[in-house]
């Protein structure tokens, strides 16, 4: 197959395209390995291991320090990845929660068709209030900490999911098969588990990975206004929130690094998500 | 005749299940806050210092602090109803007026960074579009991709640390202490505190519109109408700016307006680290201090101006576009 | 008779990517050769979705970017590269397309008749000459400031036929001009094509309506699986 679009004598010149499929297998794979790496290395940092070593206070990036020091001397480059394993953590705790209340909710709203618009009224109470304020709400309603902001973020960012799953429902239930199968009497759990279940499952795979980026960014928005993980985690959040005063300082390596490593991960989550769906769902690939 | 009346049912519809959405938002809030350890006396108290306990029984009737929820909640909702929505406990003041003078230095923020980051956002989004797959293109890609992913806040702290850190181009914001009052600023001193928040907002903003416009330019270019105005030998600028633009200006409009609680949460933020003295930095102060009365009434302004961005979207895409519009009329 | 559109050996293919991104080379028209004179009208007869249109594309030079086009396509005796095609549609060529949905669903119909103008003067003939045309085609003053939707199928015919002979073309190349249409309509679209025949204007008639081909063509091609089976005179189909 491949080899015929090795015909350069036509004028648009498929070259390009050529390796779609190795350059997007490769492209998950090097950012789920870097993933992968980030929560290992974090494990294996014990918070001990982050001493305070008042010999080395804020240095600016260097060979030992890659990201320089804080104000005890802490290198922050082991910090940084620490908030980031600890990042990634709540993110997956959110995320999956989320997906399995925006399944739960699809599945409840392709009953009939009284619960749907019930589903989509409650999809638009969850919108009505920006994201942010609705987060710092159950966050203190649950008492903050990591229980709070991970319930917060996973209470707001089922709505995106949700609304996919409900219009490919849609979609699926008015399609032949689904038809031909209730004629023969199966009933509504049998065609979710056989017809429809197994139709969603990329949305839901994709779903869960894209909503990732989002949770991981609120968290450490949240916890840098002060309602998340406490002060004494070593988050993200909490990092670039103590920079803040020793900006005037002049202490840029603070702010810089941890905040880069944060976008980076963001990034690698939404380049793996939109290449699987790349991969699974063939038609974004041919434009 | 036909078409205003039609509006007004529309927008009375709209109002209808607006207040019902929002008492639910109240309800939502307040089951939070009632579970939450917060006690709204208590706080109270620490702030005045010392207190008799007849001042005691008289705040904790008016927060029915042994009342059942619901009692409390219709107690607050009538108080409401009359727009009396409490007292601030940081600010001392009415809640209302607490708000208003919060808002409108939000407002002026959050509109000025809307409407540059619309316009530079559609222009690149334009531009990137028509020269789909070249190197502007991917710039500008790329670009957008990175702020997609970059953490409002740590932008900001960026831009601080830039602009007025080591270039001290704009004040750093950081000795004013929270909760001065606007008034004791001078125009130019406010304006000149305004200019860095509102760019980093717009400098954030522009990712989701630039990328939305992009996308819907190529769908367009993909379409019959447009195949067949190059087919009548339209070309080049022209042909993007008398077909493309035309079809893709209202969706990105209304797109910009869908995106009032993106700018919203982008503005508490922004506030926060430049200490700007709007709504975002007020509900920041009153989360972390445990000013409930202020709290939930910026929760339900905060949702008055998402709905009202949702509404104005919703009349665009519903009266403006001409085949809605026109399609509607004639069909009666 | 002079030449007017000489296509050779023209292939058109697309490729595909499917369920994990493997490619697919998809070939939807294989050397296809066939040529028009002056006041002639030539149809491809072929079943609907056959990818058919796609020779239309090839000879305006809007195929998308994905298709991979081999062979020559001559106006005139001259072999016309993508700079060339881009230089004589809208002009000596010009394309009637199948449905409304090709006129911009946001511009009144008269805007996109006279197209982009350079001056005021330029706009002001052209909109003369539009005039003249609909009129012509029985389309009233109030059609100028419709939309596309407003249309009633035969309008909507009309104005693409009118919209056509806007340039004083040479060539039209019409895609399908008769789906979906109800008979009276039907007739009076063949008999636009008739007109044009009589002023000397080449047509080349893509249409899945054997009946509409078998009225006004000269000569018949059949279309099939990607192939020109034969081009042969009507009076070979009919029997005549």
């Amino acid at each position: 197959m491949a080899d015929k679009s090795k015909d350069v004598s036509s004028i648009y010149s498929p070259i390009a395209n050529m390796n779609l499929r190795t350059k997007t297998l490769l492209t998950i794979g090097l950012t789920v390995f870097i993933l992968v790496a980030v929560v290992i290395t974090s494990l294996f940092i014990n918070s001990a291991d982050i001493t305070t070593n008042f010999n080395a206070m804020n240095q600016p990036p260097s060979f030992e320090h890659l990201f320089g020091t804080d104000w005890m001397g802490r290198d922050m480059f082991t910090r940084t990845m620490k908030g980031l394993g600890l990042s990634v953590q709540i993110g997956a705790g959110a995320s999956i929660l989320s997906s399995i209340i925006a399944i739960i909710l699809a599945f409840v709203g392709s009953i009939n068709s009284k619960l749907d618009s019930f589903i989509a009224w409650l999809v638009d109470l969850f919108l009505s209030v920006p994201h942010i304020l609705l987060i710092i709400l159950i966050s203190i309603g649950l008492g903050g900490g990591a229980f709070g902001v991970t319930m917060g973020v996973a209470l707001t960012h089922w709505t995106s999911l949700t609304r996919i799953l409900r219009a490919e429902i849609k979609q699926i239930n008015t399609s032949e098969f689904v038809k031909l199968s209730q004629r023969f009497g199966k009933s509504k759990i049998w065609i979710a588990k056989k017809h429809i279940l197994p139709l969603v499952i990329t949305q839901i795979i994709v779903g869960t990975i894209l909503i990732f980026p989002h949770a991981i960014m609120h968290e450490a928005s949240v916890t840098f206004l002060g309602f998340g993980l406490s002060p004494h985690e070593p988050a993200i959040g909490v990092i670039l929130s103590e920079s803040m005063k020793y900006l005037a300082t002049g202490n840029w390596w603070l702010a810089l690094f941890p905040g880069l490593a944060l976008l980076i991960i963001v990034l690698l989550f939404d380049i793996a998500g939109e290449n699987i769906k790349k991969m699974l769902d063939p038609t974004s690939a041919n434009e | 005749m036909l078409k205003n009346e039609k509006l007004l049912k529309f927008l009375g519809k709209k109002i209808v299940r607006f207040i019902i959405l929002l008492i639910f938002v109240i309800l939502l809030s307040f089951i939070l806050i009632d579970m939450s350890p917060i006690n709204p006396v208590k706080t109270y108290i620490a702030n005045l210092g010392v207190v008799s306990p007849e001042k005691i029984a008289i705040l904790e009737s008016y927060w029915g602090v042994n009342e059942p929820i619901t009692t409390k909640m219709f107690n607050w909702l009538a108080n409401i109803i009359h727009l009396d929505f409490g007292t601030s406990l940081i600010y001392r003041a009415p809640v209302l007026d607490v708000i208003k003078e919060k808002f409108v230095a939000s407002l002026v923020l959050m509109l000025s960074s809307w409407i540059f980051s619309g316009v530079i956002g559609f222009l690149l989004g334009v531009i990137a579009g028509f020269k789909k797959d070249t190197i502007i293109d991917k710039a500008i890609k790329v670009y957008c991709y990175i702020l997609q992913s970059a953490p409002t806040f740590w932008i900001a702290l960026l831009f601080l640390m830039v602009f007025s850190v080591y270039l001290g181009w704009f004040p750093t914001g950081l000795g004013v202490p929270v909760g001065t009052l606007s008034e004791n600023v001078s125009f130019w001193d406010w304006l000149h505190r305004l200019i860095l928040p509102m760019i980093t907002l717009s400098v954030v903003g522009i990712a989701s519109i630039t990328l939305f416009t992009r996308d819907k330019l190529i769908d367009v270019m993909n379409s019959d109408y447009f195949l067949f105005a190059k087919a009548r030998g339209e070309s080049g600028w022209n042909l993007i700016v008398r077909h493309g633009i035309r079809n893709v200006l209202l969706p990105a409009i209304t797109l910009q307006f869908l995106g009032f609680s993106e700018l919203f949460g982008g503005a508490v933020l922004v506030e926060q680290i430049f200490t700007y003295p709007g709504i975002g930095q007020a509900a920041v102060s009153a989360g972390l201090r445990s000013d409930v009365p202020l709290l939930l009434g910026i929760v339900i302004f905060s949702a008055i101006f998402v709905y009202c961005g949702n509404l104005i979207a919703d009349v665009l895409y519903n009266f403006v576009d001409p085949r809605i519009r026109e399609g509607e009329e004639d069909g009666g | 008779m002079d030449k007017l559109l000489d296509v050779e050996n023209v292939s058109i293919s697309f490729i595909q990517y499917t369920q994990g991104l493997n490619q697919r080379d998809l070939k939807v028209i294989t050397d296809l050769t066939l040529d028009i004179s002056e006041g002639e009208i030539l149809a491809v007869l072929g079943s609907s979705g056959s990818g058919k249109s796609l020779l239309a594309h090839a000879i305006f030079g809007i195929l998308p970017e994905n298709a991979n086009l081999n062979g020559k396509i001559k106006y005139k005796g001259k072999e016309l590269s993508q700079q060339d095609k881009e230089e004589i549609r809208g002009k000596d060529i010009v394309l009637v397309p199948q449905s409304v949905n090709f006129l911009d669903p946001l511009m009144k119909i008269s805007d996109q008749a006279i197209g982009h103008t350079e001056s005021d003067e330029e706009k002001k003939a052209k909109k003369t000459k539009q005039r003249e045309i609909f009129e012509h085609y029985n389309l009233g003053p109030e059609v100028d400031d419709m939309y596309p939707f407003q249309l009633s199928g035969g309008m909507a015919r009309r104005v693409l036929v009118s919209t056509a002979l806007l340039s004083d073309p040479k060539l039209v190349v019409a895609d399908e001009p008769t789906p979906g249409l109800d008979e009276k309509t039907v007739q009076e679209t063949l008999n636009h094509f008739k007109h044009m025949k009589e002023d000397g204007i080449g047509v080349l008639l893509i249409t899945h309506d054997i009946h509409a081909a078998l009225e006004v063509a000269d000569r018949i091609g059949i279309f099939y699986s990607g192939y020109v089976i034969e081009i042969a005179l009507k009076e070979d189909f009919t029997g005549t």
